[in-house]
C-alpha cells in the first residue's frame, strides 16, 4: 500500500522556482525542534518521549471510554485508538503560530499539542473547567494557544477554513503553516474540493492530511471513492502528495515534515494520505459489526504505539521500566477523570456568552 | 454632501475602510479584474492590488470559508456573494462556522467578517434567483443582518460593518443599486441595530389615522410609495426603515405602534416563518393593548418566483396591495 518515494512535487507549476520563504522567526521561549532527519531520530530518548505521548492519548481515550459507559460522559465519543502517532508525529513539526485544524476525532491532538489532560476530560464531562469552559464537548476541542485551531464536526466544512488560516499567514508573510487533518470519508464532500481548489490555486502555506482509518463511520473506502489512491486527486489541485502507512511514529513524522517543509518554504500546499486504522468503532455507540475481526487483527499487529515499544525493548529498555511511564501516564489521566468529576457545571448564565462579541 | 448611487456609496464604505485598515480585503467572484458584477468594487482592485481584492473561482463555500478562517485570525474580510442567492451553497460556512466558532470555543475566536450582496428579487430572475434571505439568516444567533435601502444608510452601516467584531450579513439590491441619496462628505458612521423612520406621521384626529409601517431593504420604497397614496385618504403612515434585522431595535418598533395602534409590514420574503412572522410576534406580545387591528403583512405570495413579468408583480408586495392592507387596518377596507 506504501509508496517507497516520499513526496510527489514534480507537477510543473506556474511559479514552481519562485524563491523560498525565509525562515520564520526564531522564538526564545520555544523549545528546540527534534531534527527529525538526523541519526539522533530514533534515539531511546526520543522513542520514549514519542512513546509516553502516543500512549498518555491511549490511556486518555480509554479512561474517557470508562466514563462514557459509567455515564458521566454523554453525546458523541469518538476514539482516536490507533491514530495516536500521527498527533504525535505532528506536534514534532510544529513551531510557535502554526495550527492543525482537525475533525471531531480531536483528542489525541489535543494531548499531543499539550492540554492539560484534566482540562480535556473536564470538557468531556461537560464541566466549567473544560478546554472550552464546557460549551463545545468531544467534537470541539480549541486550544488556540496550543496552536489547536479545532476541533470541527460538519464533515470537510473545516477545509475552507483552514484555508482560511493559510490565507492569512500569506497575506501576512508570517512564515507559519496550517496542517488541517480529515477523514477519507471527507473527500467526496464539496466544501473540500473547494478548500483545496483554493489552497492550491493560491499557493497557501497549507499541508493537507487525510487520516486514512479505512471506514467513513460504516462504510469501507472501496465503496466511497472508485479510486482507492486519494491523492490522485492532488494533481487537480497543484498540490504536492505523499502516501504511506502509519505505521511507525518516527518514520511518519520524518514524512510529514518533507510536505510541512515544502508548505513553510517554497509555497507549495501538500496532500497527504495516512493509512490508518481505528481500534475502536467510529464513536461510543458503533460496535464496529462491518468490520471483521481478522481484518482488526491485522491492524492491530501494526499499531505503532505497540511497533514503539518493542523499538524501546530492543534498545535496551526493561519491561519495568516501561511499565512505570504506564503507571505513570495512568495516574494521570485518573487524575484528570477525578478533576474532571469534581469540577463544578457551568453557571446558567454561561449559555448567554460567546454568541457575539458583546456577550460577555 | 454628494449625490451617489448606493453602489457608490458602498465602495466609498469599503475604500475608506481599506484605506484605514490594512486587515480589510475583499474577496469574491468578479470583485477584481472584472470591477464587480454590479461595480460595488469597481477600481479597488487598481488601487489596492491582488493581494486586498481577491478574485475568486466560482466556490461560495470555498471562499465564504477561506474568509471565516482568515477573520480567525484578525484579518477582516469582506465577502462578496454575487448576489444572495448564491450564498445557499455557502450556508453550512456561515451557520456552523461563522455563527458558532466564538460561542463552541468560549470565546477564543473573533470573527470581524462581513458577508454582504443583493438580495430579493430584481426584475423577471426567476425562482432560483430572486430570493430573500433574511428568513434564514435571521433565524440563528451569532450573526449580525444589516439591510440598506438609501445611499446615506448603505456607506454608514457597511463602515459599521466592517469594524464591527461579529460575522455581518449585509443585505443590498441589485434594482437599488442605481438610486441615488445624499452622502455626506465627512466621514459617518450609522449604528447596527438602531432603525430609522423614514417617514414620520402626525397625530390621530377626526381626518387623520396614523399607521406605523414597518420595512427594509426593498419594501422601504414600496412603503413610502403607498404612504403617499394613503395620505389621500387621510390614512397618515409612520414609515419605520429597521436596517438591521438582527438584533431588532423593538423600542422603535413598540414606541410607533403604542402611539398609532395600527401596524403593517412590507418586505420583500416569504410570509411562512422568519423575520416578518418575529415582528408580528414581538408586536402582539409586548404591545397587545396597544392594537387597534390585527398585525398585516404584505410580502411574497407563498409561491416560487415566477418569471413572467405580470405572473412576478402578482407575488411581490406592491404600493397598491399595501394601501389595501393600510385600509384593512384602518377598517376601511372596500
Amino acid at each position: 500500500m506504501s509508496r517507497d518515494t516520499a513526496l510527489q512535487t514534480e507537477a510543473s507549476l506556474p511559479d514552481a522556482d519562485a524563491p523560498p520563504k525565509p525562515d520564520a522567526p526564531p522564538d526564545a521561549d520555544a523549545p528546540p525542534k527534534p531534527d527529525v532527519n538526523s541519526d539522533d531520530a530514533r534515539s531511546p530518548e526520543q522513542l520514549q518521549r514519542l512513546y509516553t505521548q502516543m500512549l498518555r492519548i491511549r490511556r486518555f481515550e480509554e479512561t474517557a471510554a470508562r466514563a462514557y459507559t459509567q455515564g458521566k460522559i454523554s453525546g458523541f465519543l469518538h476514539l482516536y485508538i490507533g491514530q495516536e502517532a500521527i498527533a504525535v508525529a505532528t506536534a514534532d513539526l510544529m513551531i510557535p503560530g502554526d495550527r492543525v485544524v482537525t475533525t471531531y476525532r480531536d483528542h489525541g491532538f489535543a494531548i499531543a499539542l499539550g492540554c492539560d489532560a484534566g482540562a480535556c476530560m473536564a470538557e468531556l464531562y461537560g464541566k466549567a473547567t473544560g478546554l472550552v469552559g464546557g460549551v463545545g464537548g468531544s467534537m470541539h476541542f480549541f486550544a488556540k494557544d496550543k496552536g489547536l485551531w479545532g476541533g470541527y464536526a460538519i464533515v470537510g466544512s473545516h477545509v475552507p477554513v483552514a484555508a482560511g488560516h493559510a490565507f492569512a499567514s500569506k497575506y501576512n508573510q508570517d512564515g507559519k503553516v496550517t496542517l488541517c487533518f480529515l477523514g477519507e470519508g471527507a473527500m467526496h464532500i464539496g466544501a473540500t474540493a473547494e478548500g483545496m481548489n483554493l489552497a492550491g490555486l493560491w499557493r497557501l502555506p497549507i499541508v493537507f492530511v487525510i487520516e486514512n482509518n479505512m471506514y467513513a463511520m460504516g462504510t469501507p473506502l472501496r465503496r466511497q471513492s472508485p479510486v482507492e489512491d486519494l491523492t490522485t486527486r492532488a494533481a487537480g489541485w497543484a498540490l504536492a502528495a505523499d502516501r504511506f502507512v502509519v505505521d511507525d511514529v518516527v518514520d511518519t513524522r520524518a514524512r510529514l515534515a518533507e510536505a510541512v517543509e515544502h508548505a513553510r518554504h517554497h509555497n507549495r500546499p501538500a496532500l497527504v494520505e495516512l493509512l490508518t486504522y481505528r481500534f475502536r468503532g467510529h464513536s461510543m455507540s458503533d460496535p464496529g459489526k462491518y468490520r471483521t475481526k481478522e481484518e482488526v487483527e491485522q491492524w492491530r499487529s501494526r499499531d505503532p504505539l505497540h511497533h514503539c515499544e518493542v523499538q524501546l525493548l530492543e534498545a535496551g529498555m526493561t519491561e519495568q521500566e516501561l511499565e512505570a511511564i504506564d503507571n505513570e501516564v495512568i495516574a494521570e489521566m485518573d487524575a484528570a477523570a477525578e478533576f474532571a468529576d469534581e469540577s463544578p457545571l457551568p453557571e446558567p448564565e454561561h449559555r448567554f456568552r460567546n454568541n457575539l462579541v458583546e456577550d460577555v | 454632501m454628494a449625490s451617489l448611487q448606493i453602489r457608490e456609496a458602498l465602495r466609498a464604505a469599503i475604500d475608506e475602510e481599506m484605506a484605514r485598515d490594512e486587515r480589510v480585503f475583499v474577496m469574491g467572484e468578479e470583485v477584481g479584474y472584472y470591477d464587480g458584477a454590479y461595480k460595488v468594487t469597481e477600481g479597488l482592485l487598481t488601487k489596492y492590488g491582488e493581494r486586498r481584492v481577491v478574485d475568486t473561482p466560482i466556490a461560495e463555500a470555498g471562499f465564504a470559508g477561506v474568509g471565516i478562517g482568515a477573520a480567525m485570525c484578525g484579518l477582516r474580510p469582506i465577502i462578496e456573494f454575487m448576489t444572495f442567492n448564491f450564498s445557499a451553497v455557502a450556508f453550512d460556512q456561515i451557520l456552523n462556522n461563522a455563527a458558532k466558532i466564538r460561542q463552541l470555543t468560549g470565546g477564543q475566536f473573533t470573527l470581524p467578517i462581513v458577508f454582504r450582496g443583493p438580495n430579493g428579487a430584481a426584475h423577471m430572475l426567476s425562482s432560483t434567483h430572486s430570493q430573500a434571505f433574511e428568513s434564514f439568516y435571521c433565524g440563528f444567533p451569532g450573526v449580525k443582518v444589516v439591510s440598506v435601502a438609501t445611499p446615506y444608510d448603505a456607506k454608514g452601516l457597511l463602515k459599521s460593518a466592517v469594524r464591527d467584531d461579529n460575522p455581518i450579513i449585509f443585505f443590498e439590491s441589485e434594482i437599488m443599486y442605481a438610486n441615488r441619496g445624499e452622502v455626506p462628505d465627512e466621514e459617518y458612521l450609522i449604528p447596527i441595530g438602531k432603525a430609522d423612520i423614514k417617514r414620520a406621521c402626525g397625530e390621530a384626529s377626526k381626518g387623520n389615522i396614523p399607521i406605523t409601517v414597518i420595512t427594509w431593504g426593498q419594501g422601504v420604497s414600496v412603503a413610502l410609495a403607498a404612504a403617499e397614496l394613503a395620505a389621500k385618504e387621510g390614512l397618515d403612515c409612520e414609515v419605520i426603515d429597521l436596517r438591521t434585522l438582527r438584533p431588532l431595535d423593538d423600542e422603535a418598533v413598540l414606541t410607533s405602534v403604542r402611539k398609532t395602534n395600527r401596524v403593517i409590514l412590507v418586505y420583500h420574503g416569504w410570509p411562512y416563518g422568519g423575520t416578518g412572522a418575529e415582528l408580528s410576534d414581538r408586536i402582539q406580545r409586548l404591545a397587545f393593548d396597544h392594537l387597534d387591528a390585527p398585525v398585516l403583512r404584505v410580502c411574497y405570495e407563498d409561491v416560487n418566483m415566477p418569471y413572467a413579468e405580470n405572473l412576478e408583480q402578482l407575488v411581490l408586495p406592491t404600493a397598491q396591495k399595501a394601501l389595501e392592507a393600510l385600509r384593512e387596518v384602518a377598517y376601511r377596507k372596500v
